[in-house]
């Protein structure tokens, strides 16, 4: 495979980036909207006046942060998350490429796949729920639907589109079959697998939250739910922004991994 | 030929093109491309092949690649018929073909790492000979991206030479680069053909570019295409791009051109309907092609 030229890190670079004009304009920005927020809610601005405000909703944070259920909920959450995630990668991209390099496997499964597709992934909840022994099961079953379809959609039209001018020149070369597949077809699949990879992602925590709302009784999405039923507003803030961020870090995660395994594609 | 050393052109062949014919699409749509096609490509020759756009001189290459099959006639290699894509024959494209995924050094050696023949240290050694040849050890590391596109065509040329195939066809590989690169690359490659001398082929549409290189043009017919005539071109070598103001150079050039200006004219005219015609006929590609007959339709015309 690919190997990037290696030179050490480059911290001037990085100091630069991060000490920059656009971080400076990004936390001016957030300052900004968190005491627009704040006097919404003391002058009674009608409808946004009544979501609470930051100094309750960092009061109660400072309670949350320092409790094991808060964080117990992070944790479930992204137990069902990376094990879904992770099982859509496992059976989406051999499956992905299969149907991208094969006509006769793709005449016999595409049909079949193109009228699951467009089931969204939460109305499988209920026959989840009833397929599944446990709950926990079936929330991740959910979730790796969520990314399956958009990761193996992806893989079949970035192994469609190669260009047959690298399989005729891989051919000329004097390639095995092998050889095409794992040097040629793999890495020109690879910045697609990383695209359904980042869009699977942002589908699977929509898809997590709605789901353990409906029928879980933990994790980040039955905690907002479960502050609604219960009356405590500053805690539903606490619980959105804490899946906000939890998707954050899961989609730079990938970003990261991405731009490892496609180094071809930041060069300038 | 030693184990341990590769010397690119050393394995030259002969590859004899016998009445080949091609078409594409199916029924009162099929077009044919080839008809009766045949030449000889001589071994340790630079043969030149010219003729107006779109005339079908990709799909000669594509043809003689093992890319396409053929409908009729034969391709021999020293006597050996052509099956399918094989290392022997070696193409270098159009637009680049170098995979964007491996660096220079990885794409050079792409072949003789399939081929598993030469041990690592072997091909390693002979990949940096000649990527210093063509002045591109500095970008050994670099992604194609990260290469002009002269560089780009240099670091492609030597992916094939690498491989000591028997048959180099160069299909326009200097088209789209600006003039000035295209000289440098003309003259680099003249050199490195006066210096190895394989059998190639190069396909070109630049009359002047074709004569510069040619030790023999041919000069291809409007579609269906076939071999309108064999010029010897007999400027001697090593060329310089002073011949280009020789006698002998005026001389061919004026004979090239009289032929081409014929076809093109032919070309022009029937244009506008073959146009139409072929696009229609290109849609339908790429299912099946098994109709196997080049008719008699073009001779009876003449």
């Amino acid at each position: 495979m690919a190997t990037g030229s290696k030179q050490g890190f480059n911290w001037v670079k990085l100091k630069k980036q991060v000490f920059s004009r656009t971080t400076y304009r990004g936390i001016l920005a957030i300052i900004v909207f968190t005491v627009l927020w704040e006097m919404c809610s003391r002058l009674q601005v009608p409808i946004v006046g009544n979501v609470p405000p930051p100094s309750s909703v960092l009061k109660a944070l400072g309670q949350q942060l320092v409790s094991k259920s808060y964080w117990a909920s992070w944790l479930d959450s992204y137990v069902r998350i990376l094990t879904g995630f992770a099982i859509a990668q496992v059976f989406g991209i051999p499956l992905g490429l299969l149907l991208g390099v094969n006509k006769k496997a793709r005449d016999l499964i595409y049909p079949v796949f193109e009228i699951m597709r467009p089931i969204p992934p939460l109305a499988w909840v209920p026959i989840a729920v009833i397929f599944w022994p446990t709950t926990e099961l079936s929330m991740m079953f959910v979730t790796f639907l969520g990314a399956f379809f958009t990761v193996v959609l992806n893989i079949v039209g970035g192994a469609r589109s190669i260009d047959v001018r690298y399989i005729r020149a891989a051919h000329s070369l004097g390639s095995t079959r092998a050889d095409i597949f794992w040097k040629v077809m793999l890495p020109a699949t690879l910045p697609s697998i990383v695209v359904g990879m980042t869009v699977g992602m942002g589908i699977t925590w929509a898809v997590v939250v709605a789901a353990e709302m409906i029928a879980s009784r933990s994790g980040l999405g039955f905690l907002t739910w479960q502050s609604y039923v219960a009356g405590v507003y500053p805690l539903i803030v606490i619980g959105m922004m804490s899946i906000g961020v939890a998707g954050y870090i899961s989609s730079a995660m990938i970003r990261l991994i991405g731009r490892r395994i496609t180094p071809w594609l930041r060069t300038y | 030929m030693s184990q341990n050393q590769l010397i690119p052109g050393m394995g030259a062949g002969e590859m004899l093109v016998d009445n080949i014919s091609k078409g594409f699409g199916l029924g009162p749509l099929r077009k044919q491309v080839l008809c009766n096609c045949s030449f000889t490509l001589e071994k340790r020759k630079l043969t030149v092949l010219i003729g107006p756009s779109g005339c079908g001189k990709s799909t000669l290459v594509n043809v003689l690649a093992g890319y396409e099959t053929l409908d009729g006639g034969k391709i021999q290699i020293d006597g050996q018929p052509i099956n399918g894509p094989g290392v022997d024959r070696l193409v270098v494209f159009q637009e680049t073909a170098l995979f964007p995924w491996m660096t220079t050094f990885e794409n050079v050696s792409y072949g003789p790492q399939v081929q598993r023949k030469l041990s690592k240290e072997v091909y390693t050694h002979e990949t940096m000979k000649l990527l210093e040849l063509v002045g591109l050890k500095d970008f050994k590391d670099k992604y194609p991206s990260q290469l002009s596109g002269g560089m780009q065509r240099r670091a492609e040329l030597v992916r094939a030479m690498i491989n000591q195939p028997k048959v180099m066809l160069m299909d326009e590989p200097f088209r789209g680069l600006d003039a000035m690169t295209r000289a440098l690359m003309q003259e680099y490659y003249v050199r490195l053909f006066e210096e190895h001398q394989g059998t190639n082929l190069f396909v070109t549409s630049e009359l002047e570019e074709a004569i510069f290189l040619a030790d023999k043009l041919l000069i291809l017919t409007n579609r269906p295409a076939r071999v309108k005539k064999v010029i010897e071109v007999n400027l001697p070598r090593p060329r310089q791009f002073s011949m280009l103001t020789s006698k002998e150079y005026q001389t061919c050039k004026q004979e090239a051109l009289e032929l081409l200006h014929e076809e093109a004219m032919k070309s022009f005219a029937a244009g506008a309907v073959n146009a139409a015609d072929f696009l229609e006929a290109c849609s339908q590609m790429g299912q099946d092609q098994a109709v196997p007959t080049c008719t008699g339709e073009d001779d009876a015309k003449q």
